[in-house]
């Protein structure tokens, strides 16, 4: 018993990294101009199958092929918000969220169209590691350290870069950022291209182990809502402890109960946070 | 006389009488089905419509059926892709019927979906010959025009554990692991009633939601010394399965999966596919399906050979058939027969020769239950097959159970 419940938490765990990752994204687009995208869960789609074509078409490693897909998914970001957030940012929540959903329709029905809804399937192994009672795939492992590296590129960006310095200037009072001589519409672009960026390697780094379809990235969108709650929105260093979170509850439900009530008992600890401790665990920032 | 005898047939044939003289000696018999040409279970479908597609081929190019009152008839395919959806599989048999004019439906693959359609069907008065469809439930609805070509869900899994008994007379654990749709549902609750009839212990049974794609919380729960892993779902999710079992290091006897394993596509999974058991409705391997044994058996042989069929296919195709390729192709053959005993397209004459059947094709035994499950599959049986690394170290796909039909022996799938 002991060995499988370790065994399920270091699964779950491992997953746990790269939830965090993707909930990063979210996170991050929350913090600095209160927009929730509704396009997250594609975009990590759209990771998934950058790596793919990669991988298939040009035979590129999937982990080489991650700096291309953080390439796309930052010039997505820099669409998206140019073509459907910039106008709106001001307006209503309602308006940024409807904006952000046209998005998300429109690239699930391209990609249904180029795509279909067939899964598929990078095909790569590492073989796995066995420690004890645990055997993980190697491409986990990889992955959970890959979202620790990105996470920690991120805080360095944020906190030692000039752009990184501005980004948090224009989060914490757009105003006096502007009154400084920082353009708040390049900061808002760029981290909205940052947000999507940690999609798409999120969802690079998840191809390397679970089959997808363009569909792939809903389930994943859920989960960073939850995680962001859990860990404070807009709190970038949350998400990730969020998603370790999230990720040690789906290891760790399974050994006491049927799997599919997993879902449950993570929708009830959303709506638990959110009524007793709204500003997350963390706290927002 | 003679002259004008020969024009009238010239015409006939091509199809320009037909209209002027009321007479019609050509038809065409238009036969509806959807496929899944896209979604998760594309894999399994398109292989189905192939075989159904190559029928049709071989059927017109024979010069198409000939009924006793000299009319020919030809056969034509009308579909539409049902994109794996329920919803969107009634839709279509409605419009296949009301504006397509189709005189004959096939099932779409997969329980589910065929289970859909055959409601549609049953409500217009269309004969439905389901392929790719195993759930005996369909059958228990009082549907009369409903005929299935696979064996019943229910037999799916329960050879499977006949043969554990003979390879480990020892082994006495079983762990359960399937998707939860009609289809795996149904196998699996027979499975489970048949295993603990036999004195089995189930240490798991946990389904899985379609579309799962991590299995570690499943493998996870899997106890230590448990004898046989069996379960499963369709193509998609029962790959990832099979694939993150090896992963997993998971040691067990027998590892016996639905529907994936006998699809010449599970190869692609290297390593992770040797020793995976599957129940196949028919394998090319299986060459006793022939005149010899309709013979033995007093059954009349009806259809191409083992081997025509392969060929044929392969030629087409270029790719070796698989059970859901054989289904589409029998579903066609069992219709055209049909139509040929009744000597008519009259639903009420074909469901009457259709009741009647009872014939050996390269597919296997044929006959339907005309009780109380009408239309259910009881002549047909299953073949359980073992991907297993020959002498060069490359995979192949081997019968091991029943003993009739076995090409080797069967192996453990990972003991240490």
């Amino acid at each position: 018993m002991f060995g499988q419940l370790l065994s399920s938490l270091a699964d779950g765990l491992l997953l746990g990294f790269v939830y965090g990752l993707a909930a990063m994204g979210l996170s991050l687009i929350w913090g600095v101009m209160t927009v929730i995208n509704l396009a997250h869960g594609p975009v990590i789609a759209l990771g998934m199958f950058t790596a793919y074509l990669l991988f298939t078409q040009a035979g590129v490693n999937p982990y080489l092929a991650l700096f291309a897909v953080a390439a796309l998914g930052l010039g997505l970001g820099l669409v998206i918000y140019g073509v459907a957030v910039h106008r709106v940012i001001d307006a209503p929540h309602l308006s940024t969220l409807l904006a952000t959903f046209a998005v998300n329709m429109i690239i699930i029905g391209v990609g249904t169209a180029v795509f279909t809804t067939s899964p598929h399937n990078i095909d790569y192994s590492l073989g796995s590691l066995a420690l004890g009672p645990i055997t993980v795939p190697f491409t986990r492992v990889v992955a959970a350290f890959a979202a620790l590296a990105a996470t920690a590129l991120l805080y360095l960006f944020l906190y030692f870069t000039r752009p990184g310095k501005a980004i948090r200037a224009v989060a914490n009072n757009r105003m006096a950022a502007e009154l400084m001589g920082i353009s708040s519409t390049t900061m808002l672009a760029l981290s909205f291209g940052l947000g999507t960026l940690l999609a798409c390697v999120a969802g690079g780094l998840i191809a390397t182990f679970f089959p997808f379809t363009i569909l792939s990235g809903g389930p994943y969108e859920l989960k960073s809502f939850v995680i962001c709650v859990l860990g404070g929105l807009g709190n970038p260093l949350g998400a990730l402890l969020g998603g370790l979170l999230l990720g040690g509850l789906e290891g760790l439900v399974p050994a006491f109960m049927p799997v599919s009530w997993v879902p449950v008992v993570e929708f009830g600890l959303f709506v638990l946070v959110l009524l007793l401790r709204p500003q997350g665990l963390l706290g927002a920032r | 006389m003679r002259k004008v005898c020969c024009l009238a047939v010239m015409m006939a044939l091509l199809g320009i009488l037909g209209g002027v003289a009321g007479a019609a000696p050509a038809k065409t018999v238009v036969i509806g089905f959807t496929a899944s040409q896209t979604g998760k279970l594309n894999v399994e479908a398109i292989r189905q419509i192939n075989g159904l597609n190559l029928w049709i081929e071989q059927v017109n190019a024979a010069g198409g059926v000939k009924l006793p009152d000299g009319t020919v008839l030809k056969f034509q395919a009308k579909f539409y892709d049902d994109e794996s959806k329920k919803e969107r599989v009634q839709e279509l048999y409605t419009k296949l019927i009301n504006q397509d004019k189709a005189d004959f439906l096939i099932s779409p693959y997969s329980s589910g979906l065929a289970d859909a359609a055959a409601v549609i069907a049953q409500q217009y008065n269309k004969i439905l010959i389901s392929a790719g469809a195993a759930s005996d439930s369909t059958y228990k609805k009082g549907y009369t025009l409903i005929f299935q070509v696979y064996t019943p869900a229910s037999r799916y899994l329960t050879g499977a554990l006949d043969l554990l008994a003979k390879m480990d007379p020892a082994a006495k654990k079983l762990a359960i692991i399937h998707e939860k749709d009609k289809f795996s549902t149904d196998v699996v609750e027979a499975l489970k009633k048949y295993a603990e009839a036999k004195g089995y212990q189930v240490v798991l049974h946990e389904g899985y939601e379609p579309g799962t794609t991590d299995f570690a919380p499943f493998i996870n729960k899997i106890p230590p010394g448990t004898d046989a892993i069996m379960g499963g779902g369709h193509f998609a999710d029962t790959s990832t399965f099979a694939k993150q079992l090896h992963e997993k290091g998971v040691k067990a006897k027998m590892v016996a999966l639905l529907v994936a394993p006998p699809e010449p596509r599970f190869a692609e999974l290297g390593e992770a596919a040797v020793g995976v058991i599957g129940p196949s409705q028919w394998e090319p391997l299986a060459t006793t399906y022939n005149q010899e044994t309709a013979r033995k058996l007093n059954l009349p042989f009806v259809g191409p050979s083992v081997p025509e069929f392969t060929q044929a296919y392969q030629a087409k195709y270029k790719e070796v058939p698989s059970y859901h390729s054989a289904g589409g192709y029998v579903a066609g053959l069992l219709l055209g027969e049909a139509i040929k005993r009744a000597g008519s397209t009259d639903t009420a004459k074909v469901k009457e020769a259709l009741d009647q059947m009872d014939l050996l094709t390269f597919y296997g035994r044929i006959k339907f239950d005309t009780g109380k499950e009408h239309g259910l599959q009881i002549g047909h049986e299953m073949i359980y097959t073992q991907w297993q690394k020959d002498a060069q170290g490359k995979l192949t796909n081997q019968l091991v159970w029943p003993e009739a039909f076995k090409t080797a022996d069967v192996q453990p799938y990972r003991v240490k």
